[in-house]
């Protein structure tokens, strides 16, 4: 099969993607640029170019997760890299084997770049510190989660273009509704929203924002009926039980009550809204089991867009056939 | 043990300066005075460019022995605060075990017999500092201990406080805050704020700390106990132990180097090596801590030295300890940071304030009466030599401590230790630790 590889635009330092602040509006557009070539290349029939033949991509999870180590593994194999996995629960962690030895170990049987996933906000930066491989952030604590962020906006501009507008977020109005304080996601999607020009507003009760916004790009709402009716994109926060026994919040069902997206809500939902989660959902409790299901919700084709950003990205970092 | 002439510097002390040699035998100053010979066989030390000050004092020090050798030892320890310019340093209890009984203050002080400066002890208030039961404070203060602490922690149940500065009443000591509400700290890495925030690191008011320090100025109220508050951080402390001065309380405050040019901001790289405990505070807290030193609410700069071996120290930031050595930077970081002239109080010190802080002071809130000068004939030779004007950059390769977490490293200081003379002996020359 012949295949034409899309071509890679000259962009800053781009050995890692640490924060979505690494890549700037340019950057995020460069890696939906070429997200839309590697959506295609997903829906051949043999869904493989040989663009990184011969790399190797380590996935580094220190935390568990299903989606995206799932997803950055599919996009190196559909590139033809070979992949190596690690995850904690059976590694020599356990062994007392120190997170640096660790990557090193990695890094030493030949991993071009890292993809790490962390309970400690900064872990990509120190591993980026130590040794040369490209280093991917898979998510650090409560800090940032690039991939994700990255493919949420892929996602809202993918809308877009199929209801015949130009893909442009410019302008949009977005919010993001929960517990932006423990959320990474929530981080990193505040820079790539703003960066590209959107409107963001956070709704949440007081305890789940963080203590400081100063220097944030955003509007604080603690009324999610009073905003909802304007919102073009609606970002639900997976909100975790362990936040009560921290005196956050009173119970689930006063967030639910108060918070959550529920079927009544969803109807002040204006006609073009779309509905968004990064997973895993608490069915009933930031989001109705019956709203995820409805037409306005882009949910599954965030988890399916996944593969193809994380594809760009990897492909950004390692394919430029400059051999970085 | 021969003469030793220390020559051609100014000598600085708690009753001014004046150009003058200094002459030691026998461990003790023999002759202060514009111009001495050098007797036969003494040993010449050029002070030539320099300030000759008493030795300075550091009342908070952690040692790690027992217990965590791997990081420092007292011998180590002692050996970087010599070269720092110490002659006495203060070994906090947060060992393992920690100091609380007269069994480890005895080792400990014995450790230090030997140390190339000074080593006196802190106990803890507390029975293995858990903050449960009082600690044999009357045993330890037999043995010449003079201030308590929980270090590392703070003592957080205020009937323990009060108990204790009741029963320490009669022993003439102190008892020292670490100031943390463990509760409003739970879980804090970082100073809570902007940087927290955007870091996703979980952080730690102001107010875990300043809480305490409220409630032990009324403790010290109530009690008429001395209370001596270490390393304030934040801007509430400073005004609130200004404000217990002005009403005559026995209490006392001290400062770390870090808390007084050092922000927040440095932990944007997750550089562990800014994970201090409290945490570095914002521009507006450094300032107010910088203008409490200069104002006299606050008594005494403290090292806060805290060694972490590599391995401890490369941890993800919420998992790495919290601690930065000190011994060997603390003097330079102070003369640079505060004595920059210009209209900021809090950076127009004169270099005999900083000293002030740094060594007479400390030394009579922690009871070494042989410690602090003044440079005289009679008083014990324990004299720190430096050049206020020579600037070096900071290397940890090159520290005496085991541990290299030194937040200043490849930082460009400005006064620099020559000599240390300590109990008569010659313990650093040219920079150099002698053993």
């Amino acid at each position: 099969m012949n295949v034409t590889l899309p071509e890679v635009a000259e962009t800053a330092d781009t050995r890692h993607l640490l924060s979505v602040a690494d890549l700037g509006r340019s950057g995020i557009e460069e890696v939906l640029r070429l997200t839309d070539s590697f959506v295609e290349v997903s829906e051949r029939t043999i869904p493989r170019v040989p663009a990184l033949r011969g790399r190797t991509v380590a996935t580094l999870f220190f935390e568990d997760s299903t989606r995206t180590r799932l997803s950055f593994e599919a996009a190196a194999k559909r590139l033809s890299a070979d992949t190596m996995t690690f995850s904690a629960a059976s590694s020599s962690l356990n062994k007392g084997e120190s997170l640096r030895d660790t990557v090193e170990t990695v890094t030493a049987m030949g991993a071009d770049a890292l993809i790490v996933r962390h309970r400690s906000a900064g872990v990509p930066w120190q591993v980026a510190s130590w040794v040369p491989a490209a280093v991917i952030n898979a998510g650090d604590g409560w800090h940032e989660h690039p991939t994700q962020a990255l493919l949420d906006c892929y996602t809202v501009r993918q809308a877009l273009v199929a209801r015949g507008a130009d893909g442009a977020i410019d302008g949009m109005r977005v919010g993001i509704v929960g517990d932006v304080k423990h959320s990474r996601v929530a981080r990193s999607g505040v820079l790539a929203w703003s960066a590209l020009g959107a409107d963001v507003t956070l709704i949440a009760p007081p305890t789940l924002l963080p203590p400081s916004l100063a220097g944030w790009p955003v509007r604080v709402s603690h009324d999610l009926d009073a905003v909802l009716p304007d919102l073009d994109v609606v970002y639900l926060l997976r909100i975790q039980a362990e936040r009560m026994t921290e005196a956050l919040l009173p119970s689930l069902r006063e967030y639910t009550a108060v918070y959550g997206l529920t079927r009544r809500r969803a109807e002040l939902l204006g006609k073009d809204a779309v509905v968004m989660h990064p997973g895993p959902m608490n069915r009933g409790v930031e989001i109705a089991a019956e709203v995820a299901e409805l037409p306005c919700s882009v949910i599954t084709r965030q988890v399916s867009n996944g593969v193809a950003v994380r594809m760009a990205v990897l492909f950004l970092l390692l394919g430029s056939g400059l051999d970085a | 043990m021969h003469e030793i002439l220390v020559g051609g510097g100014t000598v600085l002390d708690a009753t001014g300066a004046r150009r003058a040699d200094v002459l030691v035998g026998e461990g003790r100053i023999t002759a202060v005075a514009e111009s001495i010979e050098a007797p036969a066989g003494a040993l010449v030390l050029d002070a030539g460019g320099c300030l000759v000050t008493p030795g300075l004092v550091d009342l908070h020090t952690h040692l790690r022995e027992p217990g965590r050798e791997e990081a420092e030892t007292v011998e180590t320890g002692a050996r970087a605060a010599a070269l720092g310019g110490y002659t006495a340093v203060v070994a906090m209890p947060n060992t393992d075990p920690a100091i609380d009984s007269a069994a480890v203050v005895r080792q400990v002080l014995d450790l230090g017999a030997k140390a190339v400066c000074q080593v006196s002890v802190a106990g803890a208030i507390s029975v293995g500092r858990a903050g449960e039961l009082l600690a044999p404070l009357a045993e330890m203060a037999a043995l010449g201990v003079r201030i308590f602490t929980d270090d590392g922690a703070g003592v957080q149940d205020g009937r323990l406080m009060r108990r204790a500065l009741e029963y320490a009443g009669p022993l003439g000591v102190v008892l020292a805050q670490h100031c943390e509400d463990a509760s409003l700290a739970a879980g804090g890495h970082m100073n809570e704020g902007e940087w927290s925030s955007r870091l996703g690191i979980p952080g730690v008011p102001a107010e875990a700390e300043e809480v305490m320090v409220m409630r032990d100025i009324a403790l010290a109220r109530l009690t008429g106990g001395r209370v001596h508050f270490l390393h304030l951080s934040t801007a509430g402390s400073v005004a609130m132990v200004g404000a217990a001065k002005a009403q005559g309380l026995a209490v006392t405050a001290e400062a770390a180097p870090h808390h007084l040019c050092l922000t927040d901001a440095e932990v944007s790289g997750y550089d562990t090596r800014f994970k201090v405990n409290p945490p570095l505070r914002s521009a507006a807290d450094a300032a107010a801590v910088r203008r409490g030193v200069a104002s006299g609410v606050i008594d005494a700069i403290a090292t806060d030295h805290a060694p972490h071996t590599q391995e401890a120290k490369e941890a993800p930031f919420d998992q790495a300890p919290p601690g930065m050595t000190g011994l060997e930077t603390t003097l330079a970081v102070a003369l640079t940071e505060l004595c920059q002239a210009g209209d900021d109080p809090g950076r127009n010190l004169k270099p005999a304030e900083v000293v002030a802080a740094l060594s007479w002071q400390p030394a009579a809130i922690a009871g070494l009466s042989d410690q602090g000068g003044p440079v005289a004939p009679g008083r014990p030779a324990h004299l720190c030599v430096f050049d206020p004007g020579q600037s070096w950059v900071v290397d940890p390769a090159r520290t005496a401590s085991r541990s290299r977490n030194n937040p200043w490293a490849g930082r460009s200081l400005t006064g620099r230790v020559r000599h240390t003379v300590y109990g008569g002996e010659a313990v650093v020359i040219d920079g150099e630790a002698q053993r």
